[in-house]
């Protein structure tokens, strides 16, 4: 029941991806090049996204528990520390490298080509190095 | 050259965030991509792997369900330069999970929180996004 649930929100989120363009990392690029074909659509999908979840999550959160789990899951930390303006600093340099981040690399990931392989394969070994080097011991709930 | 597509992108991102509310709702999760990966390669068992890899299944089957709905090819280009591709892919695992999460994680779920966190984490990401897309398109001329 929860795989299947997990399966169908996925679908739902990777269709979103696909609708808004947001899949194809050259529209991502074009985003990201304010300078050159500068393509604003990103805007959109954040807008709508963010104003969607604005509004859901208060609803959700309004109750007791999710249906599913005892307890949310959210993260705990509130302030900035090292690990997160290092890791979002590298993180938007892969991003502009590649136009791709972790949603879209996995709904391109069917094209099966090498450049999407390399991406997806070398993307899960940089989190698995990561979640290593981060402090341990705490109980961070990812984001 | 993409074309703007506004209509088009505040809809799907409003299935996006429809998505997030859903996992919130049932499995009390966040809808961070860079997270729910992280759960597949984590030593402790809590992260629910099978779920996590449930919901990176639906993102890959997506295109091939878009596309089975539509009757549209979906436009995806991707780089087929190697060593370009495998450096990309470690930057934005390394740093997403270093960082705490990704453009979904801290760019669309951090932000509904209002999280300030998030809000730094997504201005410092989109900064260093675009000044590497000026380096690599302009200043060196890719």
């Amino acid at each position: 029941m929860r795989v299947a649930a997990n399966l169908l929100i996925g679908l739902l989120f990777g269709i979103g991806l696909v609708l808004s363009g947001m899949s194809n990392p050259a529209k991502v690029l074009n985003f990201l090049d304010l300078t050159g074909s500068w393509d604003p659509s990103l805007l959109l999908v954040m807008a709508g996204a963010v104003l969607v979840a604005f509004v859901g999550f208060r609803l959700v959160l309004s109750r007791q528990r999710p249906v599913m789990e005892p307890v949310f899951r959210l993260p705990s930390k509130a302030g900035l520390d090292r690990q997160l303006l290092m890791g979002a600093s590298v993180f938007g340099v892969g991003w502009g490298l590649s136009g791709l981040c972790p949603g879209p690399a996995f709904t391109a990931l069917g094209l099966g080509s090498p450049g999407i392989l390399a991406f997806v394969g070398c993307m899960m070994l940089g989190i698995w190095t990561a979640r290593r080097l981060r402090d341990s011991g705490s109980s961070v709930v990812e984001a | 050259m993409t074309e703007f597509t506004p209509l088009a992108s505040l809809f799907g991102g409003a299935l996006i965030g429809l998505s997030a509310v859903l996992l919130l709702a049932l499995e009390g999760r966040l809808a961070g991509v860079s997270g729910i990966a992280g759960r597949l390669v984590s030593p402790d068992r809590t992260g629910a792997p099978l779920s996590a890899f449930a919901f990176l299944v639906g993102l890959v089957a997506a295109p091939f369900l878009a596309v089975a709905l539509t009757g549209q090819s979906v436009v995806q280009v991707v780089s087929s330069n190697l060593p370009l591709m495998a450096l990309a892919g470690l930057l934005v695992g390394f740093g997403a999970a270093y960082g705490g999460g990704c453009t979904s994680g801290h760019g669309v779920c951090g932000i509904a929180r209002l999280s300030r966190r998030s809000l730094v984490a997504t201005a410092i990401f989109m900064t260093t996004a675009i000044v590497t897309v000026f380096i690599s398109r302009h200043a060196i001329g890719g």
